[in-house]
């Protein structure tokens, strides 16, 4: 039935306000406008102060999506729907934020250097998280445009954050790009409408299964939805910008984009393409596995190339969408693709976002770069690293090794689960893809290592100045590796988190 | 043909060749300024199109927003610009343009394969039932009861918006 | 259906009606006056001085702010339209909602308010 054929001159009962399944959201958003408050109000505050308090907004909204961990239903006549992919994209994406605060509020600056990065930063970050949370929960295609709407702006203004020129320049492209791609979902959003007659997901799934609905005009809307996801997924062909945002935006900044991005942007993949979209797997599966096959193999062969380290680890996040794909075209018929893919993105968060905090941690080791990039972030700023800096170096070592995929590390037991999912759909040629490129993969890996290790250091070691005192940046290091070691060791309790993520509302 | 489809005919003959008129010029022309003026009688074209479309309030807040504010805005920013800073664009990557063409060209041939394979068919569902009792009306009883939510989350949306925007203003020398 | 169109018959009127007044005053103007152009009638008036420099000039980056917010208030106020309307319908709860709606863009009025962005200094 058309939503609005049943429109009567009456008003439609208004939708019953459920505070308890979007407590979370509203944490973020309470703590984002309190912190905007407090820049305005309060001009002096420091970074720690401003730190501290996000760090508590995001507790709050832990501590309430543990208390909203058993509730399973559709609140606001469809609007959010509260499911496993909820409640697991909202806990991994509460912890990246958090990791992502302690990053920014150690910042660029030196000890005794004035910061360039401005305070509205950790605002901003709540914000671009509540978008993201709401990403991953909303079950309307409106909300959901309106939610990457919020993440988006929040992260472009966040990549332009300080005024060097390489920072300004990834911001740009990032917007101009990003906003090319929402007129895409826009204007697939608008031919889903047109053909099923509800934005609803629900309702989309209904009308899938009815023969009568208009199949032609909602495969062109399900095409464009693909492109706009695609993009904001950096899938192939839609990545062209993502190594220079990555490598243009300042470093917390680019680990932030990494790991939350794709962790809200697959969420939504899952929930619209396997979910709602689930009885046109047949038509959509050809385009989403060569996607898959292009991304993989175009991000690892591009990866093999680079010598600059964000470069790299943008290339490599390019690679990692595509096995992500995998999970995806999986999903549909195989409900481990739904678990596997959340398991993936958990794990790839922790990994990218520890392998930006060693890139940032040496990038403070030497003087700024003159050059308009003006982080220190290529190969040879790693050469002997290990002798330097032995803890930065292992902990390099154990994020590349996982984002390798070499047990027993966390990328290991992802890669693992997706393509079991991937061969128990029947995608068996598509996962022999995958493995011939994390082979690929295991090269530009593994040589930042040997750079590190086995190669002398360029210059005089004495040149080199402190990295200053590195607190927030530390713990922030810490905690990423040892995630990244224990889910490796034991992955069984999260990848039972992630079945209970298997059955999607819609 | 009805007499009102002949006047939507009619209508639509004026003004489809004026937007596209009017957009190819926004895109050709050298001067900035004319440019953005062409782009304002492209949106009042639109504005056209959603009245033909029965879409009144769409059409008002195309020249509201679009015509009205949005232009401002970016008049403002071209004359921010100044036209003695014009920054010279050097190709980086050769073959560009002519990829750019190809692939325009390749999206023209499937939106026409598209439209000829019939996807735009299909009636449009219950017009006359969406506008009972008038198209702002029906938008507001369906916006402010069954869409609250994302109404609420929209005023967050402008909200990031305005604080972006103050940001990245404030930091220009 | 046809009422629909004769509806915006009126509007029709009206525009071509504005567009011919303004061609006619113009056209009228070009062909009544007479042309002998100098060079001192050619140059941008001024008020009696010289002009200096293009008449292209750069404007400051807070006129863009104010346009900004103007883009962020007009949108706002596209919502108002619709919910006047339908305001009796719906009675209270519609109220709140615009109360939080407005509410939290006043709150980022009230950040570019301290922020200083607002002040002409």
């Amino acid at each position: 039935m058309h939503p609005l054929a049943q429109a009567t001159t009456q008003p439609l009962p208004l939708p019953e306000v459920d505070w308890r399944a979007i407590a979370p959201e509203l944490a973020l958003a309470v703590a984002g406008v309190v912190l905007l408050l407090v820049v305005a109000f309060w001009p002096r505050a420091g970074r720690g102060v401003l730190a501290g308090l996000t760090l508590a907004g995001l507790a709050a909204a832990a501590a309430l999506t543990v208390w909203n961990w058993d509730l399973e239903r559709v609140a606001f006549e469809g609007a959010v729907s509260l499911d496993g992919i909820t409640r697991y994209a909202r806990a991994v994406l509460l912890a990246v934020g958090a990791l992502a605060t302690l990053m920014v509020a150690q910042g660029d600056s030196r000890e005794g250097e004035p910061d360039d990065s401005p305070p509205e930063v950790f605002p901003l970050l709540l914000f671009a998280l509540l978008g993201m949370v709401l990403l991953a929960a909303a079950s309307d295609l409106l909300v959901v445009f309106i939610a990457l709407e919020i993440l988006s702006l929040s992260l472009y203004v966040m990549a332009g954050e300080t005024r060097r020129l390489a920072a300004q320049e990834a911001a740009m492209k990032y917007f101009l790009l990003g906003a090319f791609s929402s007129a895409f979902l826009l204007y697939g959003i608008a031919l889903c409408y047109g053909a099923t007659g509800s934005t609803n997901l629900l309702e989309i799934a209904d009308a899938t299964g009815d023969p009568t609905a208009d199949g032609t005009l909602l495969l062109a809307g399900v095409g464009l939805l693909a492109v706009g996801f695609l993009f904001k997924v950096s899938a192939v062909p839609f990545h062209m910008w993502t190594p220079d945002v990555y490598q243009g935006t300042p470093t917390p900044v680019a680990a932030f984009m990494a790991a939350a991005t794709k962790v809200a942007g697959f969420a939504v993949f899952l929930r619209v393409f396997a979910g709602a979209l689930g009885g046109l797997v047949v038509s959509w599966r050809p385009v989403i596995a060569g996607a898959a096959v292009l991304t993989m193999l175009v991000g690892a062969a591009l990866a093999v190339v680079q010598t600059d380290l964000k470069r790299m680890l943008a290339y490599s996040s390019i690679s990692h969408a595509g096995y992500l794909l995998v999970g995806v075209a999986a999903a549909a018929t195989v409900p481990a693709g739904v678990s596997a893919s959340m398991f993936y993105l958990l794990t790839y968060a922790f990994m990218v976002m520890g392998a930006f905090m060693v890139v940032q941690y040496v990038s403070r080791l030497g003087p700024p770069d003159d050059d308009a990039i003006g982080e220190r972030s290529s190969l040879e700023d790693y050469r002997g690293l290990a002798r330097r800096h032995p803890w930065a170096a292992g902990l390099l070592a154990v994020f590349m090794l996982a984002l390798t995929g070499i047990p027993p590390l966390s990328g290991f037991w992802a890669k693992y689960y997706v393509f079991l999912a991937g061969i128990e759909a029947g995608l068996t040629w598509l996962v022999v893809v995958a493995v011939i490129s994390s082979v690929i993969s295991a090269f530009f890996y593994l040589r930042v290592l040997v750079v590190a290790y086995l190669q002398e250091p360029v210059g005089d070691p004495g040149a080199e100045t402190a990295p200053g005192r590195t607190p927030a940046l530390g713990v922030a290091l810490g905690l990423a590796g040892l995630l990244t070691v224990a889910i490796g060791l034991a992955p069984e309790a999260l990848i039972a988190a992630a079945r209970s993520a298997e059955r999607i509302l819609g | 043909m009805t007499s009102s489809e002949q006047a939507e005919l009619i209508v639509f003959i004026i003004l489809a060749p004026l937007a596209v008129v009017t957009a190819l010029g926004m895109v050709l022309t050298r001067n900035a300024v004319y440019s953005a003026l062409l782009l304002v009688v492209n949106f009042f074209c639109l504005a056209g199109f959603y009245v033909l479309l029965e879409a009144q309030f769409v059409a008002a807040v195309q020249v509201i927003v679009y015509a009205g504010a949005i232009m401002v805005l970016f008049l403002f920013v071209l004359m921010l610009l100044g036209i003695g800073n014009e920054v010279v664009v050097k190709e980086q990557m050769r073959g560009q343009r002519p990829a750019a063409v190809l692939l325009a060209l390749g999206l023209l041939v499937a939106i026409v394969g598209a439209l000829a394979a019939g996807v735009f068919d299909a009636e449009p569902a219950s017009l006359a039932a969406a506008n009972e009792g008038g198209n702002v009306e029906a938008i507001g009883r369906i916006l402010f009861t069954r869409y609250t939510f994302a109404f609420e989350t929209a005023g967050i949306l402008l909200v990031v918006a305005a604080v972006g925007a103050l940001v990245l203003g404030k930091r220009q020398p | 259906m046809t009422t629909y169109f004769q509806a915006y018959g009126t509007f029709a009127a009206l525009l071509v009606l504005s567009i011919a007044f303004v061609a006619v005053a113009f056209g009228a103007n070009r062909l009544l006056r007479p042309n002998r152009p100098t060079p001192g009638k050619l140059t941008t008036y001024e008020s009696g001085m010289d002009p200096v420099g293009t008449t292209w000039s750069q404007t400051q980056i807070r006129y863009y702010v104010f346009a900004f917010l103007f883009v962020i208030f007009d949108v706002e106020s596209v919502f108002l339209f619709p919910w006047a309307l339908v305001f009796a319908d719906i009675g209270v709860a519609a109220f709140w909602e615009m109360v939080v709606f407005i509410g939290v863009l006043a709150i980022g009025l009230l950040y570019a308010f301290k922020k200083g962005v607002l002040r002409w200094a």
